[in-house]
């Protein structure tokens, strides 16, 4: 039998982002035992990466926001294949949460009379988004972590799950390596959650860090669980260009929302050429109406630089295919030109964005307080992933929970620009909660030593071999072809040519050889990762070709149109003998007071 | 394409030795991507931690030259490549392997400071209200990243080993934006006298000059908390009362 140690908690908790912590904190208070599973060190995950700020209707700076407002920017800005009630519980209870925040430590920026300050963002009609300026994942992971140290969690850092075990259908546990000498580790759970994060390593232009690999995406569907929405993948679109070893780290919508613009090489400001029908209305036709928005007028409508972020990639993406494009290959992001209209515009920007003055200077010599930035779309986040209940983020599986941007559901085809630090602690306390509730409710499950022997038999193949493929090699194959073939403009065929090509990679990634031995061992660690971006990939490739339409996040040029028969459901995948299976799971029906409160909102 | 030679730490817990690896060297790199290419091409074994590369995360902590530095905010064209370049791990923790340095006990001290206790909600909703200007101090330290280099170049750390009585400049930072939190009610003075080990402090502004974030560590965390410690407890008329208390 597969030398192991054993650990036991009611509730195991893989991912200690934001979504993974606020969970673990939930599941801790309810007096259930609870392990914490970070792939790295604690207080490091992408969380800290995020910038702009988290969306709540507070109302501290338009006291005509609320829940009703929220409910319906998420739900347009979804395309309305959202799923509603996690859209409504979100915005009802992502007020409460932020505030519980600054209950734990969280130092946000203020208002005059002294509240938590809310900035403008895309796709959100009101100033929604508490922020402490462009660094608020570093305040919300540090906050939670500052908080969970103090409540008796397990952390096991630097541990990487390599596959969940089951009772029959229900998810008992799992099986991992510590990375420091690789030693096989068996963790056993009443419940599961997962709150692994997204899948943009499968991509070359990405910002997101080798962690994202698609993990909780994969073990979930190899343990038989739904995914949906997988055709979904948000590219921010704006990423740096310049110079190519920082291609795809984001540069926040936050800089728009201080009244940054996008120009092309011709000093056109193109995003006013194409202004969706339906957000006519609550968008800016002029430039000083625009800066009227951004400075607070109440009166104004916002600029179109702050429409949601599947559009504005592509009219980038437009631009620089049409040849109006910057040397590099991007546009331009100024927020230099604020000068025109305010006096201490460069200390204001240092103020306001103290980590894009600081990232562009250091690492592309130019000061964005007197010169425009250069950007272009960049692999972001993943809308689609484990399909959950609503209410409690239980998967298909008995014992097995999701949240985060590893589940799927609130953001529909597109999320907005904040919605996703709001998601993780709304629906991360849920799946605590609730997953603390099944433990007390159940029982460990029995484990399965031959599945144990198996897992581990597989993962150190790599080591036995003599010779091999380089798993670096195909991971940076698979990146590339992703991002050529299943990318921001999609069609047909060359998505059929993905799928021959990942069957290749598939084959390659069987024999992959690491030389070396087990202790702290990238090469192994990259071979393991390998499978889940594999299987994230079919899904998403899957899921795209199935979605004959183009719809927030797929973009396909076969198919330039949104076509209402496509409404009516998502796209889901599973794995059966196998194989991975496409279905198209029917959207309920969104109850009357739902739908006066999207008629209300216009 | 030019090319540079890098040579770095290779070998565990144990020990381990320099060894010279060739990188391409092109526009904008820094010293992470050479450190990846290395990884991809030659030397698949090399152990590095990193997560964001964009100076968020504070993992990929290392000393480059003998300067402690985040690998992925170190631009190669700020180097002289006609040397060799060094890169080892971060030497006032124990080497795990290659670049990789044992932080755990940083963890550790974090759980020994008392955490936030806020005052009562004041405001009639229930939360707080708090002005800008009383939290500009608050939010300086909490732009930490914990890349723990200040932990690493403090000589009291590095040099004299006193990790059981000092929590070095990470944690007096992290204390000092607890202490000079506006809704904080906790008082950690004696901690810091005792327990925390700020005495040992001689305020020689190394961690300032390493931070990546340029969190003014020892003008405007520990020198006040240092105040703070005299006031309270070297205090020759408080110390009169507290005696007179006593009895």
């Amino acid at each position: 039998m597969t030398d192991h140690t054993t650990f036991e908690h009611d509730v195991l908790v893989i991912g200690a982002g934001g979504a993974g912590l606020r969970a673990a904190i939930e599941a801790t208070a309810a007096g259930v035992s609870v392990g914490l599973i970070c792939k790295s060190l604690l207080g490091k995950a992408h969380t800290v990466m995020a910038e702009g700020g988290m969306a709540a209707a507070m109302g501290n700076v338009d006291d005509r926001d609320n829940w009703k407002v929220h409910f319906s920017d998420t739900m347009r800005g979804g395309q309305y294949v959202n799923n509603w009630r996690m859209a409504e519980l979100h915005a009802k209870e992502a007020p409460d949460r932020v505030r519980e925040l600054e209950a734990w430590g969280a130092v946000f920026d203020r208002t005059k009379d002294g509240k938590i300050l809310q900035r403008n963002f895309g796709g959100h009609r009101y100033p929604r988004l508490a922020h402490v300026g462009d660094r608020t994942g570093l305040e919300l992971i540090r906050t939670l972590q500052d908080h969970g140290i103090h409540q008796g969690i397990d952390v096991h850092m630097e541990v990487t799950v390599i596959s969940l075990l089951k009772d029959g259908d229900r998810v008992v546990g799992c099986f991992a390596y510590e990375r420091e000498h690789g030693r096989f580790r068996v963790f056993k759970a009443k419940a599961v959650i997962l709150a692994t994060g997204g899948v943009g390593r499968a991509y070359r232009i990405t910002s997101n860090s080798w962690e994202g690999t698609g993990d909780g995406h994969a073990l979930a569907y190899h343990a038989g669980a739904e995914l949906i929405d997988m055709e979904f993948i948000q590219f921010h679109p704006t990423g740096m260009v310049w110079p190519p070893s920082v291609r795809g780290i984001l540069v926040t919508e936050g800089v728009r929302g201080e009244g940054g613009i996008l120009k092309n090489s011709e000093g056109k400001r193109f995003m006013f050429d194409d202004i969706p029908a339906n957000y006519k209305e609550q968008t800016a036709d002029n430039e000083e109406e625009g800066w009227r928005y951004v400075t607070g007028d109440k009166n104004a409508r916002r600029p179109p630089e702050l429409l949601t972020r599947d559009h504005v990639a592509r009219c980038i993406n437009r631009e620089v295919k049409a040849g109006r494009g910057t040397p590099h290959g991007g546009v331009y992001l100024d927020i230099a030109w604020i000068k025109e209209k305010i006096k201490d515009a460069p200390e204001h920007i240092k103020r306001k964005l103290p980590s894009m003055y600081h990232q562009f200077m250091q690492l592309a010599n130019l000061d964005i307080t007197t010169t425009p930035m250069e950007v272009g779309p960049t692999t972001h986040y993943i809308m689609g992933g484990i399909r959950v209940d609503a209410d409690t983020q239980a998967s298909t599986l008995p014992g097995l929970y999701a949240a985060g941007e590893c589940a799927s559901g609130i953001n529909g085809a597109n999320r907005l620009g904040g919605n996703s630090l709001s998601d993780l602690i709304v629906f991360g306390k849920r799946a605590g909660e609730y997953a603390a509730q099944f433990s007390k409710e159940n029982s460990h499950g029995s484990i399965d030593d031959a599945q144990i022997d198996r897992e581990a038999k597989r993962a150190l193949e790599p080591f036995e071999r003599v010779d091999g493929e380089n798993p670096f090699a195909i991971q940076h194959d698979l990146q590339g072809m992703m991002q050529d073939l299943v990318g921001i403009v999609r069609q047909e065929s060359e998505m059929l040519e993905a799928l021959d090509g990942l069957a290749k990679l598939n084959e390659r990634a069987k024999k992959t050889f690491v030389p070396g031995n087990i202790d702290f061992n990238p090469g192994w660690h990259t071979s393991l990762d390998l499978r889940n971006l594999l299987t994230v990939s079919e899904a998403i490739t899957r899921s795209a070709i199935e979605r004959k339409e183009s719809r927030g996040g797929q973009f396909r040029d076969d198919y330039p149109d949104k076509d209402p028969e496509f409404s009516k459901f998502n796209i889901a995948v599973k794995e059966v003998n196998g194989e991975m299976q496409i279905s198209r799971v029917p959207i309920p029906e969104m109850p009357a007071e739902l739908k006066q409160v999207i008629e209300e909102m216009g | 394409m030019a090319k540079a030679t890098f040579s770095i730490r290779r070998g565990g817990r144990d020990g381990g030795e320099m060894v010279d690896y060739q990188a391409e060297v092109s526009e904008g790199m820094v010293v992470l991507d050479a450190v990846h290419q290395i990884q991809a091409e030659s030397a698949p074994d090399l152990a590095c931690r990193w997560n964001c590369k964009a100076g968020k995360c504070g993992s990929c902590s290392a000393e480059i030259n003998g300067m402690p530095k985040l690998m992925c905010m170190t631009r190669l064209d700020t180097i002289d490549l006609s040397q060799t370049v060094t890169i080892e791990p971060m030497r006032a923790f124990p080497p795990i392997k290659d670049l990789i340095s044992d932080v755990s006990w940083n963890y550790e001290v974090k759980k020994r400071i008392k955490k936030f206790n806020p005052r009562k909600p004041d405001a009639e909703d229930g939360t707080w209200r708090m002005q800008q200007s009383d939290i500009d101090r608050v939010q300086e330290f909490r732009k930490c990243i914990e890349c723990y280099l200040c932990q690493d170049v403090c000589h009291v750390l590095r040099d004299h080993n006193k990790h059981e009585e000092f929590i070095g400049p990470r944690f007096l930072v992290y204390t000092a934006a607890l202490e000079m939190h506006p809704l904080d009610t906790e008082n950690r003075t004696e901690d810091l006298k005792d327990m925390f080990g700020i005495g040992y402090c001689n305020i020689t502004k190394c961690c300032t000059k390493v931070c990546p974030e340029h969190i003014t560590i020892t003008d405007n965390a520990i020198i006040p908390l240092k105040e703070r410690v005299v006031d309270e407890h070297y205090d020759p008329l408080k110390k009169l009362v507290k005696l007179f208390r006593k009895k």
